[in-house]
Order: C-alpha cells, then structure tokens, then sequence
C-alpha cells in the first residue's frame, strides 16, 4: 500500500537578513504510512516546525528548501505550480497551529469557516456544504453540534476552538494531517480530549497524522511511531513504545529523564529534589560544529563524536538510531 | 510556627458576561481558605477556569476580594486602602506563564530590574544596577545579556529572568501560575532547579499554580485542588494523589500521563 507521506533527503535553510544561511533541517527522510500516527518530537530550534511548514510549503520569505523530495500520495509537492499547491493544501494535506485564537476568523459562525474551506476546494451546491459541514462539526462535537456550529469563536472554551482547526483541517478529506502543537496551553483534560479526537479520526477516516510536539508524554498511547529531532536532525526513530520506554539516542534518554516522575521511585513521592537537566545550552544552528551536535552535552560521548557526524538515519521500519554507539 | 500567608473565606464575584455572553454574575471563588507556612510551597491545581488565576491575582493585590481575608504575616491586606498598598505589593509578586507577553519585548534585561528598585524609590540609579548584575548572577543570567532586549532572549532565559524581576524588591512571597507550563522539557528541569535552590538560600515562599499534576507533587510540600471556585481537596501529595477521593482530584490523577506513575493502579517500574 502506498505512503501517505514519503520525505527524503530534506535540507531546508533560512537565509538572515546579512544574508548568511543557516540549516534548518539537514537531511531528513521518514515514510508516514496511511493512518499512521507518527509522533515528532522536538524542543525549541529542533527544527520540527519548520518541518511541518515545508511539508505544506509554507516557510516564511527568508526560508528555502534547498533539496530533497516530498512525495504526496506518490505525487511530488517540491515541483507542484503555486496552482497546484491551492489545490493541494486543505484537500490533500492540511496543517494545525497551536494557536486557534489566532487562525479562527472572530466575527464569523464555525459553520461558516468551515464551509469557507469546502467552497474553496469542492464544487458543490449550498445544500450539500452545509450538509457536509453539518456531518463534519458531528464527526468533533457529537453532542453539542448545532450550538457549536452556530457560535463565534470568542464564545468557545480553547479546546473546543482547537476542535474547530481540526474541523476546517479534514473537512474536505485530506490523507495527512499536520497537528503542530496541538495542545499548548489546554488543560490536561482537555489535551485528552483533543488526542482522543485524533484516534477517532485515524480510525474513522484512515487519516495519517503527524503529530508534531515538545512533550514526550502527549504521544503515550497514540503515536505508532516517534522521531526525534535534534539540531534539524533525526537522532532516533521508531516504535513509539521503544523509544519513549527503551530509547537509545542519549538525547532522547536525557530528555526524558528531565520530567518529573514517580515511577522511577517506586511510588516515593519525592521531596523537592532536583531534576537531573541536560548540560549546556540547545545548540546554535549559526555554530556548525565538525563531529555530532549533541556532543557536547552528551553524557556518552566518545573521541569519533568530536571529529565526525554519525550517519544520517535512512528511512524504514524498526528503530533506528544515528549516533555512533549504534554503528553511527 | 505563624503561616506567611492565610487566606480565610475568600469570595469573588464578577459581574459581568457569563458564558455564551448572556450578562450575570461569575462566581469565581467561593469562601477559598488554605494557609502557606514560610519557606515551603502549596501547588494550586485545578482544571482552566477553576479559579487559580483570579487566587493569585487576589493575593497579589491586583484584584480586590468581594470579601474574606487575606493575612499576610497576621495582618489582613485583603482591607487595605490602595496607599498602603504600595507597601505591601512588593512583598507578593507574580511569575507568569508567558515570559514574552509579560516582559517588554524592548526592554533590555538591566532596565527590566532596575526599573521596579527605580520606582519603588528602594535605590539610586548605580545601586539598582549593582543590584540587578547580582540577581542576574544568582537566577543564571550570564551578565553579557543585560543589554540585550528581552525580546531577543531564548524562552528560558526570559523566564529566568522573569523570575529575577520578582525577586528584585526581595519578597516573602513567589506566585508562580503556569511558570513553567511554556517551557521545553529540559528548560523546565532547569528553572525548577532554580526555584528550589532559591527557596532554600533566600528563605522564598511560593505559591505554585500549576495543571501538571507530576510537578505540583514533585514541588509541593502540599496541594490544594480547585474545582470550580472550591478548594475541595488539600494535604500532602501522597494523601491527595495516591487515594483520590474527591471526583475533581480523580479526574486530574486520570489525565496524568501513564509513565509519571501517579495514577496508582497503573505504577510502572
């Protein structure tokens, strides 16, 4: 069956305005297979929001996509006509952010933004899209459809508003969806909700999701796989279960290890102890440095990690990792 | 030993817009009552819109009570008139969520913490830089960035400096709502590092308002749950988490992820 999604060899710069260039991305490749929910994980400067925009093509002036592949459903987005991209983005593949309260139109009703986006890619009559927007507003508000679909954005609680994005984002029936951040500043409860939503949507519409966030524990029992990016790079990629219970790349460990927990005490709940934190600073993209990036804070480190970068994690099944304890 | 803070039959009461726009009267806290003792820390949790913002705004005399007492050190601030305000403002201050909404994105980082010392009228122009090179030292500021605009700053180095703003007129008392809630992962290990060390070398009281139940029992020397304007449950975190009884604290221990191992049936080893 084919890929919803295939990246390879994705380079992405941003260009300042000195005209220096930076990389962003650096040699990305990872297959999204239908319905699969692939999990990036990703803190500050990772890169991970530039990737999601470069999947839709959407990088800012200052932002190039230096080389590389992104295939669609088998169809090349790098070469698509502005024309063509229309058509695509919203129909084909759409994108979240994490802040509804800023891409929600405020004086106009849900139903009515989410037809906007039928209207701008399906030719149907005005009977029918409201039909459809009144089956999608069902498909994420089953129990409060028509007060929802009636009301404007600032009467919505700011989960509900998220539910919304998605709405206008799968209402005309794309493959992929890109969530980036989903859930910033909603309530644990409602982050639930919200990640319910999304296992709703894979298995009732065979939607695949890349679920893009800087908190490990969101992907707990929804990923089916997870990539980490460091510095624009995949350190590890995999099952979602290895990697966040057995994860290798000593970025991945360390990072899960800064959060608060009691399971590694045996239930004992502590006294204010400090949380082990990674040393140093995140890298700075400006300062390429010979060997890995994660060198200089890695806890493992050898003499070969000054002097070289590992090798690039290739695309494919099972868990893989780009650090030179795993053949690198 | 005296509490630094007693908060006893707090109300407040809104009037204004309820939900969905209809005018009515909001009932934000309904008669909140907990108590912190001097140097320790109460996690406030509760689900958005339980009433955690408007108690710290209550404390930090930003918001007047519709009625109850707020005793600071025994004496009720919550009855002061706004002049003797002016005093006792200084000894209660706020962290925010959002370094970067709450920090003048042009300021730099010098007139950031010199500012507060400079109205407050507490130091001359030279002291109040001395004083702000110290604080930045203390909260992990290299002194390089105090020129720099705080909008330049990464989102950690705001926070921390966020943090070195509160601490700038030494107060007794640290509300910290959703500090940390913005931050990556590895930020957040290391501002809690921060807090915990200045907690124990400045003698810092806090108020630790949070919806990340693992932080507020890994802070806590206590926690309190809200639910909907009512403190309705409050003790240690082994009381509070382990056995919940109360349908808001279970409902909270629910949301927690798996592998933190607060909810207790499910412990992971």
């Amino acid at each position: 069956m084919q890929n919803a999604l295939e990246v390879r060899n994705l380079h992405v710069n941003y260009i300042s305005r000195a005209g220096t260039s930076v990389s962003a991305i650096t040699d990305v490749s990872f297959d999204l297979g239908p319905g699969e929910i692939l999990g990036v994980l990703g803190e500050s400067g990772s890169g991970k929001s530039t990737l999601a925009a470069s999947l839709l093509r959407l990088l800012p002036p200052n932002g190039r996509i230096r080389s590389g592949s992104v295939r669609l459903q088998g169809r090349e987005i790098l070469e698509a006509s502005p024309g063509e991209l229309e058509r695509i983005r919203g129909k084909q593949i759409s994108l979240t952010n994490q802040e509804p309260s800023l891409a929600l139109h405020p004086t106009m009703r849900v139903r009515d933004q989410v037809g906007e986006v039928l209207a701008a890619h399906e030719s149907l009559s005005r009977g029918a899209r409201r039909e459809r927007t009144r089956r999608v507003l069902a498909a994420l508000f089953p129990f409060e459809t028509e007060r929802i679909s009636s009301s404007y954005p600032h009467e919505l609680s700011g989960g509900q508003r998220q539910r919304v994005l998605i709405a206008q984002a799968i209402a005309c029936g794309p493959s992929v969806l890109v969530a980036d951040e989903p859930t910033a500043s909603l309530d644990p409860s409602t982050q639930r909700e919200i990640l319910s939503t999304f296992l709703n949507l894979r298995w009732k519409l065979g939607l695949a999701i890349l679920l893009i966030t800087h908190n490990p524990f969101l992907l707990e029992g929804l990923a089916d796989r997870v990539l980490v990016l460091y510095a624009g790079r995949i350190a590890e990629i995999g099952p979602a279960e290895s990697v966040l219970s057995k994860s290798k790349h000593p970025y991945t460990q360390a990072l899960l290890r800064c959060a608060p927990s009691f399971a590694r005490r045996d239930g004992e709940f502590p006294r204010k102890s400090k949380l082990p934190v990674i040393p140093g600073d995140s890298p700075d993209l400006a300062a390429v440095p010979e060997g890995c990036w994660f060198e200089p804070r890695c806890a493992d480190r050898w003499e070969i990690c000054r002097k070289r970068e590992p090798a690039t994690v290739p695309p494919g099944a099972g868990h893989l990792i780009s650090c030179f304890k795993f053949g690198g | 030993m005296q509490p630094l803070i007693v908060v006893e039959n707090l109300v407040k009461r809104y009037n204004g817009r309820g939900p969905v726009g209809r005018p009515g009267v909001v009932h934000a806290l309904h008669r909140v009552t907990f108590s912190i003792a001097p140097g320790k820390t109460l996690a406030l949790v509760g689900e958005s819109g339980s009433g955690k913002t408007t108690t710290a705004l209550c404390l930090a005399c930003l918001e007047r009570p519709t009625s109850g007492r707020i005793l600071l050190e025994g004496r009720d601030i919550a009855a002061l008139q706004e002049k003797e305000l002016h005093a006792v403002r200084p000894q209660i201050q706020l962290v925010f969520q959002d370094p970067a909404t709450s920090l003048n994105p042009r300021f730099t980082v010098l007139e950031i913490l010199t500012e507060p010392l400079l109205f407050q009228r507490k130091a001359r122009r030279s002291e109040a830089a001395e004083l702000a090179y110290a604080l930045m030292e203390r909260v992990g500021l290299p002194a390089e960035i105090a020129r720099r605009r705080s909008g330049e700053l990464s989102g950690g180095q705001r926070q921390r400096l966020a943090i070195a703003r509160a601490l700038i007129l030494s107060p007794k008392l640290l509300i910290l709502d959703e500090a940390l809630s913005a931050l990556d992962c590895s930020v957040q290990a290391q501002i809690v590092n921060l807090l915990i060390d200045l907690q124990l070398s400045l003698g810092l009281t806090y108020l630790f308002i949070t919806h990340d139940l693992a932080m507020a029992a890994h802070l806590g020397d206590e926690i309190a749950v809200l639910d909907r304007g009512r403190i309705v449950d409050r003790g240690a975190p082994e009381m509070v988490l382990r056995k919940p009884e109360k349908e808001a604290t279970k409902l909270l221990v629910q949301s927690a992820p798996l592998s933190t191992g607060i909810q207790p049936l499910r412990r992971v080893s």
